[in-house]
């Protein structure tokens, strides 16, 4: 069990920066599946080849970023669909990740008979690999990124972010370059996905050119468990729930293997049907009704959307006082 | 303050779909000057405040802001110098933001936006002193989120976060249609009031004629993407709303718009 919430703490970071685009930015980016390898690759590269650890892993988090601003860049500058531009980004990194890491893979345990040293070299050598104690370092890790990013959404910048994804309109109106805030949070995320990356890559003690695929739906199955089980009503719960959400999801994938209910091979089948349910759970207007009422009744203000920004563009519905005016349009 | 200077837009040039949006639009507006623009749909009235704040641009002309000409600056980087309220009350704010957030993002229009924080202790004050003016009690909701407020309690709202900074410019672009007509009639005598104890300088798009006359120092008619009737703040009180529609009877050959006088 320990050992899946040490992934399931290391994922969270992914699952953050999947938030950022996801729910504050409403910008559906699939970078992910590129950039998580490519943080993992360098890194594991770097070491491999002698570099500090810490070096490495940051140096994870910067091509991660790197990846986000190319995504950005077709985004604002060529005015690419967001979804059409992460795929080109994620399809082109597939190839830089191979000359990144010269070739499909990159062993991180040993090189010509040395241990290549890693972050977790010192706790693999004190044996507390998958121990409470390695739980409460990695836990430390993703409080602290969280705690970061809410302070970051509380700032002006962070305020002309969320404003960029609520209502593009209002932020133009505002004199917010809605081109900066995206391009400065596709980097932040993809930073953290990069960073994952290169935190996973040395966990697992290798990088493999596939180490990303399907990984942006674990960022929104993440994403969604965690909104569902702490709420989105509060920005501060909300961002912890994204951690939340990501052990618990490993906890249900680990159960599900241990129990034989499901083998290792099935857990992208399994991230896929729980996205699917959600995004219908939030798209079923009985079902959406049902969770509606539920929470209305355990909170005075309106439901939050479960899901997607996109998927739900409708105002806040809740009980509001009626109002003909609300009514959109003359 | 504002000048336009022979401003052209149109819409999908050269195609069988081509509007003339804009023809030629001279204007100028003095400091204070608050006009009211009317006008039958399509006559060009929202394309005139889109190109001022920049979210269409210009095929021809010049537009200068306060000696600044910004024809070709983006529409963000003219915030600093102008602000809007739009006819949709969703428009204006962040639903998903608070109310003291949204006006967080108000105060710092055209600033530079940085790390601190968006809405510190001193901030939060101003805005309750701010809102208490509106007289809907929204100085006592500033965490509520902005999505969860009636249409005209977010208009009025929206119309407080764009003239609060005062700005050298307000467009208001049938700001009060979407409104119940007592929620209308609240908005607008805001307008004024706002527009008066701030002497902003303005440009107020309305369907309602009597409005329009009621309203402001000038008048502007516009037709087909022409300003056809330009009136100033004594021609405006000998104009009565029969005189506006035996105008716009004339201008177009045909019977007005009965839908006008609403
Ligand atoms: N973004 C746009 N794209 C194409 N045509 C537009 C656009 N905006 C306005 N138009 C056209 O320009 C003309 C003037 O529109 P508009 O300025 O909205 O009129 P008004 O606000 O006076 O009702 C109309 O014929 C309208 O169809
Ligand atoms: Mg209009």
């Amino acid at each position: 069990m320990e050992a899946a919430i040490e992934q399931g703490l290391i994922f969270a970071l992914l699952a953050l920066g999947v938030f950022l685009t996801y729910r504050i930015l409403n910008f559906a980016d699939l970078t992910v599946d590129g950039s998580f390898t490519t943080g993992g690759g360098t890194a594991a590269i770097l070491m491999y080849n002698g570099v500090d650890p810490y070096l490495g892993t940051l140096a994870g988090l910067a091509a991660g970023a790197a990846a986000g601003l190319i995504t950005g860049l077709l985004h604002t500058k060529l005015r690419i669909d967001p979804l059409l531009a992460s795929i080109l980004t994620m399809i082109g990194l597939y190839s830089i990740n191979l000359r990144i890491m010269r070739g499909p893979n990159v062993g991180l345990n040993m090189r010509d008979g040395q241990v290549i040293e890693t972050i977790f070299t010192p706790l693999k050598q004190a044996k507390l690999m998958a121990s409470w104690q390695t739980v409460a370092i990695l836990a430390a890790v993703a409080l602290a990124f969280t705690a970061a990013i809410i302070w970051f959404l509380a700032t002006n910048f962070g305020l002309a972010t969320q404003a960029t994804g609520d209502n593009p309109q209002m932020a133009v109106a505002g004199g917010i370059s809605t081109d900066w805030t995206k391009i400065v949070t596709l980097m932040i995320s993809n930073g953290l996905v990069g960073l994952s990356g290169a935190i996973y890559a040395q966990f697992q003690g290798f990088a493999d050119v596939q180490m990303g695929i399907g990984l942006i739906l674990v960022g929104l199955a993440s994403v969604i468990v965690g909104n569902a089980i702490l709420g989105t009503r509060y920005m501060a719960l909300a961002v912890l729930g994204v951690v939340v959400g990501s052990v618990v999801y490993r906890l249900i994938l680990s159960y599900a293997i241990a129990w034989e209910i499901a083998a290792a091979g099935d857990m992208k089948l399994i991230s896929a049907l729980l996205v699917v349910v959600a995004l219908v759970i939030s798209q079923n207007e009985t079902i959406r009704g049902w969770v509606g009422k539920i929470s209305a009744s355990k909170s005075p203000e309106a439901p939050e959307p479960l899901t997607a920004p996109e998927l739900s563009a409708q105002p806040a519905e809740g009980p509001t006082p009626l109002d003909p005016s609300s009514a959109k349009g003359a | 303050m504002l000048s336009l200077t022979g401003v052209s837009k149109t819409f999908f040039p050269g195609t069988a779909n081509e509007r003339r949006a804009l023809r030629n639009i001279w204007l100028e507006l003095a400091e204070g000057d608050f006009a009211t623009v009317i006008g039958s749909n399509g006559a060009g009235k929202s394309t005139l405040l889109n190109v001022i704040a920049g979210s269409l641009s210009t095929d021809d002309g010049a537009i200068v802001i306060d000696d600044r000409d910004v024809t070709k600056l983006p529409a963000h980087r003219r915030a600093g110098l102008l602000a809007r309220v739009f006819q949709d009350p969703q428009a204006g704010t962040s639903p998903h933001l608070t109310i003291e957030q949204n006006m967080a993002i108000a105060l710092t229009r055209g600033a530079r936006r940085g790390l601190g924080v968006g809405v510190g202790r001193k901030r939060r004050s101003a805005f309750r002193e701010e809102l208490e003016v509106l007289g809907l009690g929204l100085e006592s909701r500033l965490k509520t989120r902005v999505g969860m407020l009636s249409g005209g309690q977010r208009q009025a709202l929206s119309l407080l976060m764009a003239s609060f900074t005062h700005p050298r410019l307000l467009l208001l672009d049938e700001h009060t249609a979407a409104l119940d007509p007592a929620r209308a009639e609240l908005v607008t005598e805001l307008t004024v009031k706002v527009v008066a104890e701030t002497n902003l300088t303005a440009l107020m798009v309305t369907h309602n004629m009597a409005q329009a006359l009621r309203v402001g120092n000038r008048l502007l008619m516009m037709h087909e993407g022409e300003i056809i009737l330009e009136l100033d703040a004594a021609q405006k009180r000998r104009t009565t709303v029969a005189d506006l529609m035996d105008r716009f009877t004339s201008v177009r050959g045909q019977l007005a718009d009965r839908s006008l006088l609403s």
